[in-house]
This record gives C-alpha cells, sequence and structure tokens, in this order.
C-alpha cells in the first residue's frame, strides 16, 4: 500500500493525515514533500497524524525525524498523533519516543502548541 | 535480484511468508521480515548503490530451531564496528544509521562478512517450542 497524505487546518494547526507505510522510496519523499510544502508556506504548527501509518522502516523514521528538526530550526513545532502500535514500539526501540511530543487525542495535541 | 527498490519490497514479502510458514507469530513475523528489509536497503542503497549491474543474492533456510536468511551484496563492502551507535544522545536525531540497529533488534543472531566482492548478512531467528508447534500443525 502506498503512502498518502492530505492536510487540514484547524485552529492555526496543520494536521497532516498520513496513510499506509513510510518506507524507503515513495513514502518517504511524499513526507519530505509535504513538510517542505508547508515550511514554506509558513505553516510551523504540523501535527502528524499517524493513525493509518501501517509501517515505517528505518528511511521512514529518518524521514519523521529529518521533519521534525527542519520545522524546529525554522522556529515551528511539529507533534505526533495516534501512534499505531507497531509504530510506538519502533519509536520506543530507537529512544526517539520520548524525542517526539506525542498525542493521543487531536483536541488536545491541538490546544497543546504554543 | 536487482539491485531496485522493487526487490527490497519483494524481499520483505517473501520473508514475511517465510517467518509465517516457520511457525512465527504476527509480531515477530514483523520484526523478521523488517530486518529483512533492512538488510536488503543496505545491500542495494549503500552496496550495490542501485548498479543495474550488481545482483543482491537472498537465501532462506531452516536450520533445526534457526530460521536462516543471508543476503549478499557485490559492493564494496563496509566495517559494521564502524557504524555509530543510533542511541547516543548525539546521533538521536541523525537522519540515517539505524538499519543495521533494526536487524540486530529483531533477530537473534546478525553477522557479517566480507566477501572477495561485496558484503554478506546473516540474520538468525531461533524458533521456540510453540514456533515449531505452529509449523507442525500447518504442514
Amino acid at each position: 500500500m502506498s503512502m498518502k497524505a492530505s492536510t487540514r487546518q484547524v485552529d492555526g494547526v496543520t494536521i497532516v493525515d498520513l496513510s499506509g507505510r513510510i518506507t524507503l522510496g515513495e513514502g518517504s519523499v511524499i513526507l519530505r514533500d509535504t513538510v517542505k510544502d508547508l515550511l514554506s508556506k509558513g505553516q510551523k504548527k504540523i501535527l502528524l497524524n499517524l493513525g493509518d501509518v501501517s509501517y515505517i522502516d528505518s528511511s521512514g523514521i529518518g524521514e519523521l525525524v529529518s521533519a521534525f528538526t527542519s520545522v524546529r530550526n525554522q522556529g515551528g513545532e511539529l507533534k505526533l498523533l495516534h501512534l499505531t502500535k507497531k509504530v510506538h514500539d519502533l519509536l520506543q526501540i530507537t529512544k526517539l519516543y520520548t524525542v517526539f511530543d506525542v498525542k493521543d487525542d487531536e483536541a488536545g495535541a491541538i490546544t497543546a502548541f504554543a | 535480484m536487482e539491485s531496485t527498490l522493487d526487490s527490497v519490497n519483494k524481499a520483505e514479502e517473501i520473508a514475511n511468508q517465510m517467518a509465517a510458514q516457520a511457525g512465527l507469530d504476527e509480531d515477530t513475523r514483523t520484526g523478521v521480515s523488517m530486518a529483512v528489509r533492512e538488510a536488503m536497503i543496505n545491500a542495494i542503497l549503500h552496496g550495490n548503490a542501485y548498479d543495474p549491474g550488481k545482483r543482491v543474492n537472498l537465501t532462506f533456510e531452516q536450520n533445526g530451531r534457526d530460521l536462516i536468511v543471508t543476503i549478499s551484496d557485490e559492493g564494496k563492502g563496509f566495517q559494521p564496528e564502524e557504524v555509530p551507535d543510533p542511541l547516543a544522545p548525539e546521533n538521536l536525531l541523525k537522519q540515517s544509521g539505524r538499519g543495521i540497529f533494526l536487524m540486530r533488534a529483531f533477530m537473534d543472531e546478525v553477522r557479517f562478512r566480507k566477501l572477495s566482492s561485496g558484503t554478506e548478512i546473516t540474520l538468525i531467528k531461533r524458533l521456540q517450542r510453540s514456533d515449531l508447534d505452529r509449523q507442525e500443525a500447518s504442514t
């Protein structure tokens, strides 16, 4: 299953709904391009909804880290929402779970943006 | 197999099927197929550098309680011990360098061997009694 990304705005926060696999190739490129596009438009409060992301490989993890640092370097914030068990476990073993701000509730995540 | 992204995806699918045949449960199958995916990425991206003239060899075998996967490339070779620890605080926010760590996280043993031309990675998963029971029940 290839990756799909769609964006919506809620109270000044851009929510990116991702579905499919974030893996080497198309999935990673779509994520990279989406975040790059948002930053170029000045949208720096980004919530990545990973609820429908079934799988992430090392390239996908790298892309999430890269998105996180790119947004932060431009003075913005990037948070993650609705991790599946597989993605949660992967972020735990790579010690990235505490690096990212991970949320379970969309409304709560939106109010958590500065 | 050809040095393409398609081969990475195909190898992952085959690994999932082989792991199922070996009797592994779903979580362990996901881990094994991810380890194989990462080893294939290593071989195709870092080893063969997508060179269409170079091939990747993938084999699966079950030897007693061990599910053994070998992946070899025709690249320049590398020193796995020189790959920085991706869990070290200074490396946590690096974009790459987690592939070998993930192989080791999901397999019981990971070995690297330098070939005359390329590198061979051997991934070993030890099957538990419950895996062997499932395997026997399905045959």
